[in-house]
C-alpha cells in the first residue's frame, strides 16, 4: 500500500450489514452467532460514505479521477449493504464472502478485511464507521491500522484533506470526555468517523438506477489468500459461552400532571431511598 | 501467582472512582502492577501504591503520547512482556478500547470489550444489543485483554500511600502514525462525572434550548446532567453530555430523564439504570415502557415544583 494512485484518490469505504435495531435483535444456534434476518447497512457507516462522497466533492467531483469504493465482509445477504452504497453514491462495491468466515471475533474479521483490502488496494484512504452497531466493539479500525501499518485517525468529528507536493495531508478533530484533539496524518491512511461529522445523504432516484450498473466483485478466502482456519470460529481469539435475552424492563408507575406531579415525583423517590 | 497489568492514561491529581475500580478488580485476580502512559505527580502515584501495587511501568519518551493510539498501544506492548502479565485491564472509553485492539493483534491475543462482570476464571460478561442480551465470552488466545465498564465492580479501601518502585520501558513509534497536534480542555461543569454519577439528569429536544430547569434538579440532587443526541445536535448543549449508541453507556441509581421520547439509540445508553423516571407531555413515548415512574405533564412545571419540593423538604 506504499504508492498512491497517480491521478485521484481511490477511498475505501467499509460498510457491515446488521440486524436492525428497530426490530428485536437475537443471538442462536450452536455458534451463538447472530441472526442477520431483517439485516440492513449499519447507520454509522452511512457517516463514512457521506465522508468520502463530500471528500470527493471537495476535490473536484468523480471527474478528477477519484473512485469510491464499498466493502463487505459477510454471508451472502450482506452484499446488500454494497448495493446500498452503490444507490448512495459510492463507484463500485467488493463482497468478501465465504462459509469459512462465520463467527470470527474482530481480531478474525480485521485479519480477513486487512488481507481483502491488501488484495483490492491500494487505497489513498480507508474509512470506517466508529462502531459497528451490532457488535459495537469498535476494535476492528484500530485493528486494520495495526495490521496495515497505517496512520491511525479514529472518532474524527471531522476531516479536511489538503493536496500538496508531498502527497495527500489529512486534518481531523476527535473529542474525547474532557477535551478535543487536532491530529494530522499523511496519506495512505485510515480514518473513523463519528456521526458527529455530517448528515449522510439518502439515496435518491437517479442513483438507484445509476447503482444497476455498477460492479460488485465477489471474492473469497482463496482469493484473498487466507486459510480457512485463520478466520472464522476456528482463527478467533475470543469465543462466545452463553448469550441470553435480559429480561426486559417493564414498565412502573404512570401518572398524569394534576399539578402535583412533582411533588409526587419527591415522595417516589423518598419512597425508594434516593434523596 | 498471575500478574495483573492494570493500563492507566491520563494522570489526574488523585486516582479516579474508575480507576481505582479497576485495581481493586486486578487484586482479585492476582498480583498488581500498573503501566501509566502519562505525566502523573508524586501524589498520584502514592495513590497507585496504596492499592499494593509495587510497580509502575511508564515509557521513557513523551512521544508515545504524541500520536494518536499507536504510541501508547507500543509502550503497553512492552509494558505487558516486560511484566509478564497474563492479565490486561483497561477502561472502556473509545482510546482505551483502541489501545487494547491494537495490543490485541501486537500480542496475538484476544480482547473482550464493554465487561461488565468478570469470575474468577476469567469469563467475561458483556451486555449487548443495547442491553438486551447478555453475553458470557472468554479470550481463548493469548493474554485475557479486557475492557471494562465503570461501576462494573465495587473500589476497595486503600491502604497508606506509598511509592511504587519505577520501571522505564522504551518505546520505538511506528513510522507511519497520525501526530497529536493540538488539544483543547473542555469547560468542567463541577457537577459529578456523567459516567460516576449517582444521580442523572436528562434532556432532550423537549428542553428546547433552557436546561435551567434541570441542572436545578441536578444540583439539589448531586447528580449530573445529561442529555439526547437531539439535544446535543442543537447545540444547547456539550457534545459529551451525550447519553446513548453514540454517547455514553450510563447505570446510575436514578436516572432522570425530561423531554425524550425515548428511541433505541438513547435507550442503549441508559436502560441498565437502576430506577428511571420520565416526563414527557405524551403519553405514549416509547420512555415510557422503561419508565419505573413515569409522569404525562410539562417539564418546565413538573421539574421546578420537584426541586423545590426536595428544598423544602430541607433534603
Ligand atoms: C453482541 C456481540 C458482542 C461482541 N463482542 C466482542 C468482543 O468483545 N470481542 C471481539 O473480538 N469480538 C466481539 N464480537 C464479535 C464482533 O462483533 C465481530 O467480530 C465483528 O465481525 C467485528 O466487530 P464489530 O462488529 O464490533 O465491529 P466494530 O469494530 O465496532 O466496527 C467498526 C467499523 O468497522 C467496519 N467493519 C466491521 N466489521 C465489518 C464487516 N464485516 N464488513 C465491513 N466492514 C466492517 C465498519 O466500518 C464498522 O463501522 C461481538 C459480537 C456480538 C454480536
Ligand atoms: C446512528 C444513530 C445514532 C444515534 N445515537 C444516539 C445517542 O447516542 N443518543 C440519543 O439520545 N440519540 C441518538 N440517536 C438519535 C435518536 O434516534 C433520536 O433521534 C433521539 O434520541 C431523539 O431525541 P429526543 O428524544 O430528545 O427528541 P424527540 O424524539 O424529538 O423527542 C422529544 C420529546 O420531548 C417531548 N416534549 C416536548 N416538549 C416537552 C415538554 N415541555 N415537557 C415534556 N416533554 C416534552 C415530546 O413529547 C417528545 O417525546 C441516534 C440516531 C442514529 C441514527
Amino acid at each position: 500500500m506504499d504508492e498512491a494512485p497517480a491521478n485521484g484518490l481511490h477511498i475505501a469505504v467499509l460498510v457491515k450489514h446488521v440486524p436492525d435495531a428497530q426490530f428485536d435483535r437475537h443471538i442462536s444456534g450452536d455458534d451463538l452467532t447472530t441472526v442477520r434476518s431483517e439485516s440492513i447497512l449499519s447507520e454509522l457507516d452511512e457517516y463514512a460514505l457521506e465522508a468520502a462522497l463530500q471528500l470527493v466533492e471537495t476535490h473536484g467531483g468523480p471527474a478528477s479521477g477519484h473512485r469510491i469504493t464499498a466493502i463487505t465482509m459477510g454471508p451472502a445477504g450482506a452484499v446488500a449493504a454494497v448495493k446500498k452504497s452503490l444507490q448512495i453514491g459510492a463507484d463500485d462495491g467488493v463482497h468478501l464472502t465465504d462459509e469459512a468466515l462465520g463467527g470470527s471475533d474482530a481480531s478474525a474479521t480485521s485479519k480477513a478485511l486487512a488481507a481483502l483490502l491488501r488484495h483490492v488496494g491500494p487505497f489513498d484512504l480507508i474509512l470506517t464507521g466508529m462502531a459497528s452497531t451490532d457488535g459495537e466493539t469498535s476494535l476492528v479500525p484500530a485493528q486494520l491500522a495495526e495490521r496495515l501499518a497505517l496512520p491511525q485517525v479514529t472518532f474524527a468529528a471531522s476531516l479536511d484533506l489538503t493536496p500538496g507536493d508531498d502527497g495527500w495531508k489529512l486534518a481531523a478533530r476527535r473529542d474525547n470526555d474532557t477535551f478535543a484533539e487536532t491530529i494530522e496524518a499523511p496519506l495512505p491512511a485510515l480514518v473513523s468517523v463519528t456521526d458527529q461529522i455530517n448528515d449522510p445523504r439518502y439515496p435518491n432516484f437517479k442513483g438507484i438506477m445509476a447503482a444497476k450498473k455498477k460492479q460488485i466483485q465477489v471474492l473469497s478466502l482463496t482469493d484473498i489468500g487466507l486459510e480457512p482456519a485463520e478466520v472464522g470460529l476456528e482463527g478467533s481469539w475470543t469465543r462466545v459461552e452463553a448469550a441470553a435475552p435480559r429480561p426486559p424492563r417493564t414498565q412502573g408507575v404512570l401518572i398524569t400532571d394534576e399539578g402535583d406531579a412533582g411533588i409526587r415525583l419527591v415522595d417516589f423517590l423518598a419512597g425508594q431511598k434516593l434523596l | 501467582m498471575t500478574t495483573v497489568l492494570v493500563f492507566l492514561d491520563h494522570a489526574g491529581a488523585s486516582l479516579a472512582k474508575s480507576e481505582r475500580e479497576l485495581l481493586s478488580l486486578g487484586a482479585t485476580l492476582g498480583d498488581v502492577v500498573v503501566a501509566l502512559a502519562g505525566e502523573a505527580e508524586q501524589a498520584y502515584l502514592d495513590g497507585i501504591g496504596s492499592y499494593g501495587v509495587g510497580e509502575v511501568y511508564r515509557p521513557d519518551s513523551a512521544e508515545a503520547s504524541d500520536v494518536l493510539v499507536a504510541g501508547k498501544a507500543v509502550f503497553l506492548t512492552e509494558a505487558v512482556r516486560a511484566s509478564g502479565a497474563e492479565i490486561l485491564l483497561l477502561g472502556n472509553s473509545y482510546e482505551m478500547k483502541e489501545i487494547a485492539a491494537r495490543v490485541g493483534v501486537r500480542l496475538e491475543s484476544g480482547v473482550i470489550t464493554d465487561v461488565v462482570a468478570l469470575a474468577g476464571d476469567l469469563t467475561a460478561t458483556k451486555a449487548d444489543f443495547a442491553g438486551s442480551y447478555s453475553v458470557d465470552c472468554r479470550v481463548t488466545t493469548g493474554i485475557a485483554v479486557l475492557t471494562i465498564k465503570p461501576n462494573s465492580v465495587e473500589a476497595t479501601e486503600a491502604g497508606l500511600p506509598s511509592p511504587p518502585r519505577e520501571v522505564r520501558i522504551p518505546v520505538e513509534v511506528p513510522e507511519a502514525v497520525a501526530r497529536i497536534t493540538g488539544r483543547t480542555d473542555k469547560p468542567v461543569s463541577g457537577r459529578p462525572e456523567l459516567a460516576e454519577a449517582r444521580v442523572i439528569v436528562a434532556g432532550g429536544r423537549g428542553v428546547d434550548g433552557n436546561f435551567g430547569p434541570l441542572e436545578d434538579l441536578a444540583d439539589a440532587l448531586g447528580g449530573a446532567v445529561g442529555a439526547s443526541r437531539a439535544a446535543t445536535d442543537a447545540g444547547w448543549i456539550e457534545h459529551s453530555a451525550q447519553i446513548g449508541q453514540t454517547g455514553k453507556t450510563v447505570s446510575p441509581q436514578l436516572y432522570i430523564s425530561a423531554g425524550i421520547s425515548g428511541a433505541i439509540q438513547q435507550k442503549a445508553g441508559m436502560q441498565t439504570s437502576k430506577v428511571i423516571v420520565a416526563i414527557n407531555k405524551d403519553a405514549d413515548s416509547p420512555v415510557f415502557e422503561i419508565a419505573d415512574f413515569g409522569i404525562v405533564g410539562d417539564l418546565f412545571t413538573v421539574l421546578p415544583q420537584a426541586t423545590e419540593e426536595i428544598r423544602k423538604r430541607g433534603l
